[in-house]
């Protein structure tokens, strides 16, 4: 690409001009409701963007800090009855704040080019780094470290980040599940089950429940012990090339045509890969392919409604449970009353309703790492209203949820499960 | 941009927090809910407190800088929109509910409180607060009050107005100013509170509003109906109205309008008709029930294709939700949407419709035409793009002979959305010579520097 290559110049002007500035966005925007001022809401943040595509604004820092602000939750989107795709201009923004490097800093470029294009883009290193991780943990040395009083060396902000270190799983999703698991009496479904990297590292368990409840529904499911993550991280931090490098890789692996489904079980991954095609649209090879691959792609509470899941006959020990939306999953994939009536359909489970289950818990990929304070308003007020449900189980389906609102109960003191709803489902399967 | 020592004594006066200059933070205060329409101001500020908003008036004043206040930013003329170099004063942040009075229904709030959270807060202790323009779920109350918003409910309930009992005002030499009180009679010297409902910010600055609630309806039914033809919904109204019948909601959308609506909120409109009528009537049960029966017999009667009642609340508030979103929900079909409120008696309203559509033939222009029915006031939306010179020149035609068909029969040429820039240079012909003299003379003895909202409603 060349130097006056601009993301935002050569969109479609009509996807700019799409918004017609009403300010419906703005009651669901966590950012705006924090703030008030119009820059950190949607309709704000595109007309910067309109602005640069006009040429009466350069892409500034300012502009950079403010995409990067954005929760990325597209709670707006869902909101905007004009129908801005504002998922696509976020990517194309944060994309040329990358190119420009508007925001390069030494520790920033570091810290990239150690998660973006070095961790996640081969999980072997991010299996690497989370068995170390793990002997830490289960060697005793974290509640040593933790212990020493060491950490009090470390600066605020990086000693906030230890606490929140996820417990690694025992075993990785490799070890607890086969390369292909039977369908449980009549085979009527052939699917793949992707186990994602975040979810593979911390939620393995998850994975292992998602392939048995799909087992018990009809499904052979195909788990291959080596995947790739699926590009979400890379094409929401601005690095659009390697995110294309990782969907051709995730087609080759699998190809749509040989599956009935391919299954997630991560809101946020999910939303990314059904979006394969827009990616590779300008990719003779791989435009047509990524097209069905689309169509194929079903986050797991889809699938198992719409094959009419298998009501399970007993209950898990659990009894009141809340359910907290994953912005991608609700606002990304429209898969709102599936994981729903998932629960509803487990006996002896009742499901009391969150309040405001759609606002952002601040978790939104590793914005609770890039923005601590923001994220932690966000994650107090969720916690409030799971409070307010008088719940004991709090399910949701996404690895950042999920570990978002451990670490709130944790920092509230609040005896609270926090579980994948499939996780729940598979229990009453097991005990059935 | 204001002097440096300008933006220095807004710092000091606000905090420098709450005054903003760069381009980043300017750009996004450049437009209002108004298609086609930008100017960078030259500075955005926050108040919080009556004082500071006198604050910043007076040395605004004192300096000749145009001041534009603002709220949600979610108008419909341009009323909010700056001038150029002008000082934004931004109350979004003056958002506290003072006082609910249950023993004299009524409500005190600062100018930022969204509409919706005055509703919200009047159901929470059994009373109603009515009017409920499209955005509310975000617009302020000092916009409503400003721009004298009204809503689905005007047919019945009536608008901002009705509602209004009191208001702390700045003047633009930064005196305070009370006018109105909690008593439903008063009739001592001049209503300076009707003065400054709907004067678009152009004669003081609204910081505190004292309004009205009224008893909750026990009960309400919702219904929606379909036809084959506009004339038949427009017939169904006028017999409702003549049966003596006054609904809460009578709104009504054309094709193009339901398809759009249909396509964002997916609740289910009739895709296959041409005209749909959204009605609601609330009230006693009793009442209630007679009323849903006669008003769904009147549409059959007209040749309705279906008519929808809905179950439960939640459906019903849902049909409301998808009807408020109908006018952005239409620029799914193009990049600008041009949105009027022509309104008319009602008597006059199936005329009006006809007359719109032809309008539309002649200059070779898409609309959508939705609307409150039970009020005569309308919603034309020209689908363009504000690229095409060519067609924007078309719609600017077109809007002249609508605007000049709804003063000859008997109309307005805003019914609930202000005059602001947008209609502008129609307001001399319908308010005539007297009433623009006096209008001139009343802005000019309460801000004879003309610092309030320049440019806005006439010059």
């Amino acid at each position: 690409m060349s130097a006056a290559h601009s993301h935002l110049k050569s969109l479609d002007y009509s996807i700019v001009q799409q918004c017609m500035h009403c300010g419906l966005c703005l009651p669901t925007c966590p950012t705006y409701d924090a703030t008030k001022l119009e820059r950190n809401s949607p309709r704000g943040r595109i007309a910067l963007m309109r602005a640069i595509a006009d040429d009466r604004l350069e892409v500034t820092k300012a502009f950079g800090e403010e995409m990067y602000f954005c929760l990325g939750c597209l709670a707006c989107q869902t909101a905007c009855p004009a129908g801005v795709n504002y998922a696509e201009l976020f990517e194309h923004a944060r994309a040329e704040i990358e190119e420009k490097q508007v925001l390069a800093n030494p520790k920033r470029n570091f810290i990239r080019s150690f998660t973006v294009r070095w961790l996640f883009m081969d999980l072997h290193h991010l299996e690497l780094l989370g068995k170390a991780l793990r002997l830490y943990q289960q060697l005793g040395l974290q509640t040593l470290v933790r212990r020493s009083g060491i950490l009090r060396l470390l600066p605020k902000r990086l000693r906030e980040l230890e606490t929140t270190t996820p417990e690694v799983c025992e075993k990785f999703s490799a070890e607890l599940i086969a390369p292909v698991t039977p369908a449980a009496g009549q085979k009527r479904y052939r699917v793949a089950m992707l186990t994602g990297c975040a979810q593979d590292l911390t939620f393995s368990d998850v994975n292992r429940d998602t392939v048995e409840v799909l087992a018990v529904n009809c499904c052979e499911v195909v788990t291959p012990p080596e995947q790739n993550c699926c590009g979400s991280l890379h094409a929401h931090n601005g690095e659009w090339t390697l995110a294309q490098q990782l969907a051709r890789r995730n087609i080759d692996q699998f190809p749509p045509g040989q599956f009935d489904a391919i299954i997630t079980n991560a809101g946020g991954c999910g939303s990314h890969l059904k979006h394969y095609a827009k990616l590779l649209a300008d990719d003779p090879v791989y435009s047509q392919r990524a097209e069905l691959w689309d169509a194929k792609v079903k986050d797991i509470h889809e699938w198992l409604t719409q094959i009419k899941l298998r009501i399970p006959h007993s209950a898990p020990r659990t009894s009141i449970v809340t359910y907290h939306e994953s912005c991608h999953l609700t606002h990304g994939q429209k898969v709102v009353s599936q994981p729903r009536e998932i629960l509803r359909a487990i006996p002896g489970l009742k499901l009391v309703e969150l309040p405001e289950a759609s606002w952002c818990c601040g978790s939104a990929g590793i914005y609770n790492l890039t923005q601590p304070e923001m994220a932690g308003q966000m994650l107090d007020r969720k916690i409030k209203h799971i409070k307010s449900t008088r719940a004991t189980v709090v399910a949701t389906a996404n690895p950042g949820c999920l570990l978002q609102l451990i670490n709130g109960a944790k920092q509230h003191g609040l005896n609270l499960r926090v579980v994948h709803p499939v996780t729940l489902l598979a229990e009453a399967y097991r005990n059935s | 941009m204001p002097a440096s020592e300008t933006i220095a004594s807004l710092r000091k006066l606000l905090g420098a927090g709450n005054v903003l200059t760069q381009p980043e933070d300017l750009i996004p205060y450049s437009f209002d809910g108004t298609a086609a329409l930008t100017q960078l101001p030259g500075c955005v500020v926050f108040a919080t407190k009556t004082d500071e908003v006198a604050g910043v008036l007076k040395l605004a004043n004192q300096s000749r800088i145009p001041v534009v206040t603002r709220g949600s930013g979610t108008g419909l003329s341009g009323g909010s929109l700056p001038s150029p170099d002008c000082i934004v004063l931004c109350l979004t942040r003056m958002n506290r509910i003072l006082e609910v009075d249950r023993a004299n229904l009524t409500m005190l709030v600062e100018p930022g409180v969204t509409t919706q959270a005055i509703a919200d807060t009047a159901a929470g202790v059994g009373l109603f607060y009515p009017p409920d323009p499209g955005s509310m779920k975000i617009s302020t109350i000092g916009g409503n009050v400003a721009e004298n918003s009204g809503g689905l409910r005007g047919l019945k309930y009536g608008i901002t107005r009705n509602y209004v009992m009191g208001l702390e005002v700045v003047l633009p030499d930064g005196e305070i100013l009370w006018t109105g009180n909690k008593c439903v009679k008063d009739v001592a010297g001049y209503s300076l509170r009707d003065l400054f409902i709907g004067s678009e910010g152009t004669l003081g600055v609204i910081t505190k509003v004292l309004l009205r609630l009224i008893p909750k309806p026990a009960a309400k039914k919702t219904m929606v109906a379909t036809y084959a033809d506009m004339g038949q919904a427009a017939q169904t109204v006028s017999d409702i109205i003549a049966a003596q019948i006054i609904p809460c909601t009578l709104e009504f959308l054309d094709r193009t309008t339901i398809r759009c609506v249909e396509d964002f909120a997916n609740v289910g409109l009739p895709l296959d008709c041409e005209a749909l009528l959204l009605m609601e009537t609330d009230g006693h049960p009793a009442a209630v029930l007679e009323e849903a029966a006669k008003m769904e017999e009147l549409a059959r009667q007209n040749g309705a294709l279906e008519v929808r009642v809905a179950k439960d609340d939640a459906e019903a508030s849902k049909l409301a939700t998808a009807r408020r979103s109908a006018f952005s929900a239409l620029a799914r079909l193009a990049p600008t949407t041009i949105l009027e409120d022509a309104t008319v008696p009602r008597s006059e309203l199936a005329k009006m419709i006809r007359f719109v559509a032809e309008v539309a033939k002649k200059y070779n222009l898409r609309v959508g035409t939705f609307g409150h029915m039970g009020d005569g006031n309308l919603h034309p939306t020209f689908l363009t793009d504000e690229r095409n010179k060519d067609e924007m020149h078309r719609v600017e035609e077109a809007f002249k002979e609508i605007f000049d068909e709804a003063i000859r029969l008997g109309g307005t040429i805003t019914g609930e959305h202000g005059v602001g820039v947008a209609k502008k240079s129609f307001l001399p012909k319908f308010a005539g010579g007297a009433q623009m003299r006096v209008m001139r003379e009343l802005r000019r003895a309460l801000d004879p520097n003309g610092i309030l909202n320049p440019g806005k409603m006439f010059d």
